[in-house]
């Protein structure tokens, strides 16, 4: 893949497979710290979605790591190099390593779409013509061959995009950043995009750090996830084992647009002490979630219980289960039974409380 | 209007059209890039460097706050060390490019200044240098604002070179003042104003139509 730059310096063998290394990153501007202690390791080959609300300090981390700021203390590693304390001018062939896309584009309005693509390459020296000719080859994997003569003005916004990621291919980097890229775009175009950045991913087996501060984003490409919020890591593991468990209050909130949750207007009549019913969550995944659950359940419960709520979701070929249900409180051992029930196939069973009203 | 007049006409503009092109010319030169140091070395710039910026910023509203008329003369050793001699339209040339120079510097830092940051740090993330930003990023995303500011310098210094009559360097504005309005002359008064709207018309139209042209945004 690599024949246009070499490695700055071979990795070390302890740090082979890793692209990106944090340790212990603090970033500070006046009071606030941005950063305070990020640690963290992007594997090769892996797409690392880094999720956070804004002001987490999501732009911050992922600027760092082409030296676009600077950290205060801590360590970067970038390909086994510390990058950390570099000059402006030590960072720069280092930057050629590291394709980045952002939110707005920043496509050059005074140039073609083709003039773009090839900018990484004219900074690299490279001749017009070979320029010309890996822009062409970048535009026809992003499907925009057409568009080489075009200015980004006449564009749409996924469009854009997908410039953008031509742009950032162009010098055949190790790793590439992305900055919030599908936050401008409509839910059909970002789909798009991801496909796009997933299919290149598996192509290229290019290293992709994408920050986001939607959930959706890294559902639907990332391998691993990272949750960060006030300028730490707080959560961080493989996307559906974070989705199917969630530690964080914060990841469970990021998540909640994602996940069933128990309807408003139940949640609002549940009362802790006593009701008709008491409502349960129950959270599965991996094969466990696969098996006939419900048929097992009623067949071993001589009362019946009552689905409420929930369903079965897919992410990275792994079914994550997340079911509300209402067993009856009258019998007072029953809540229990099931509780145990579904422990032992697995589950992670809640008590939410109980229904004051059931129709 | 006599055939003589019609002449001191001709002469006039093309006078005019020395001078404003002439100093037009050396204010680009030399204007944008003091207005690239100036947005450059400004806070969160390319190359920030606040005490430079400072003494950029003092010497250009120094140069921007002497009438030029009061230039005009002040410059006329400068004037005659450069030319050779403090009189006609190429000694005018001096003051007129020393005083179009900060202003247009002044008019190029707005545009500059205008350039998305993102940008810039695109062309960063990418590995370029400085020079790399000033030649691929400020100067050709900025270019239709230098453009139309470098119009606006022209027009400007049509009408300052009739000043410098009072060296004796010729032009519309000159013979306006001395033939139109010494001698009672309304016909050449009223010629010299034609000729000046057509000219001035005729800059903003060029300068307009380039930018048109350069604006893909």
């Amino acid at each position: 893949m690599n024949s246009v730059v070499s490695a700055p310096t071979a990795a070390p063998p302890a740090t082979a497979g890793e692209v990106v290394r944090l340790t212990s990153v603090k970033r500070r501007f006046g009071t606030t710290p941005a950063l305070d202690g990020v640690s963290l390791t992007v594997r090769k080959g892996e797409i690392l979605g880094i999720i956070g609300r804004s002001g987490a300090g999501k732009s911050t981390l992922i600027r760092c790591l082409n030296g676009l700021e600077q950290a205060d203390s801590g360590e970067i590693h970038i390909e086994g190099r510390n990058i950390t304390g570099l000059t402006e001018k030590d960072l720069q062939p280092l930057r050629r390593r590291i394709g980045m896309i952002f939110q707005h584009f920043n496509l050059l309005s005074a140039k073609t779409v083709e003039e773009n693509v090839a900018l990484p390459l004219k900074i690299e020296g490279l001749g017009k013509a070979e320029r010309l000719k890996r822009a062409a080859e970048l535009l026809d994997l992003v499907g925009l061959a057409d568009k080489a003569k075009a200015y980004p003005s006449s564009l749409s916004g996924g469009q854009k995009q997908r410039v953008g990621i031509a742009r950032a291919l162009a010098a055949r980097p190790a790793l590439l950043l992305s900055d919030e890229a599908t936050s401008a775009l409509d839910p059909e175009t970002t789909r798009s995009i991801l496909v796009l950045l997933k299919d290149i991913n598996r192509k290229l087996g290019l290293t992709i750090l994408l920050i986001t501060h939607e959930m959706e984003v890294v559902r639907s490409v990332a391998d691993r996830v990272a949750v960060i919020d006030a300028g730490r890591i707080v959560e961080e593991g493989q996307v559906w084992s974070v989705f199917a468990d969630p530690q964080a209050p914060i990841t469970r909130s990021l998540l909640s647009g994602i996940r069933p949750q128990l309807p408003d207007y139940i949640a609002a009549r549940l009362s802790p002490v006593s009701g008709v019913e008491q409502i349960l969550s129950i959270d599965m995944a991996g094969p466990a979630a696969q098996g006939a659950l419900f048929a097992d359940l009623s067949q071993a419960l001589p009362q019946s219980f009552r689905l409420v709520h929930g369903g079965i979701d897919h992410i990275q070929n792994q079914p994550v289960a997340r079911f509300f249900i209402a067993v009856p409180a009258s019998d007072a051992a029953l809540p229990e039974k099931v509780r145990n029930f579904l422990k032992a196939r697995g589950a992670r069973v809640e008590v939410l409380g109980y229904d004051t009203d059931h129709a | 209007m006599t055939p003589i007049m019609l002449e001191l006409l001709f002469r006039s503009l093309w006078e005019t059209i020395v001078m404003t092109g002439a100093s037009g010319i050396i204010s680009l030169a030399a204007g944008l890039p003091l207005g690239l140091a100036l947005v450059a070395t400004s806070r969160g710039g390319i190359a920030e460097k606040p005490w430079l910026n400072s003494v950029l910023g003092a010497i250009v509203n120094g140069f921007r706050s002497v009438p030029f008329i009061i230039l005009l003369v002040a410059l006329i050793p400068l004037t005659r060390l450069i030319v050779g001699t403090a009189l006609g339209t190429w000694a005018a040339i001096v003051p007129l490019a020393i005083a179009a120079t900060p202003y247009y510097a002044r008019i190029a830092e707005v545009s500059l200044r205008e350039v998305d940051r993102g940008l810039i740090d695109a062309v960063r993330a990418m590995g370029g240098n400085r020079w790399t930003i000033i030649r691929e990023v400020l100067v050709p995303e900025a270019l239709p604002g230098i453009i139309a500011g470098f119009t606006v310098t022209l027009v400007t210094l049509v009408g300052a070179s009739a000043m410098a009559g009072a060296i004796g360097a010729g032009g519309l504005g000159d013979l306006a003042i001395r033939y139109g309005y010494q001698r009672f002359e309304t016909t050449v008064m009223i010629a010299v104003v034609i000729v000046l709207i057509i000219l001035v018309c005729g800059i903003q139209w060029l300068g307009d139509r380039l930018v048109a042209r350069l604006d893909h945004k």
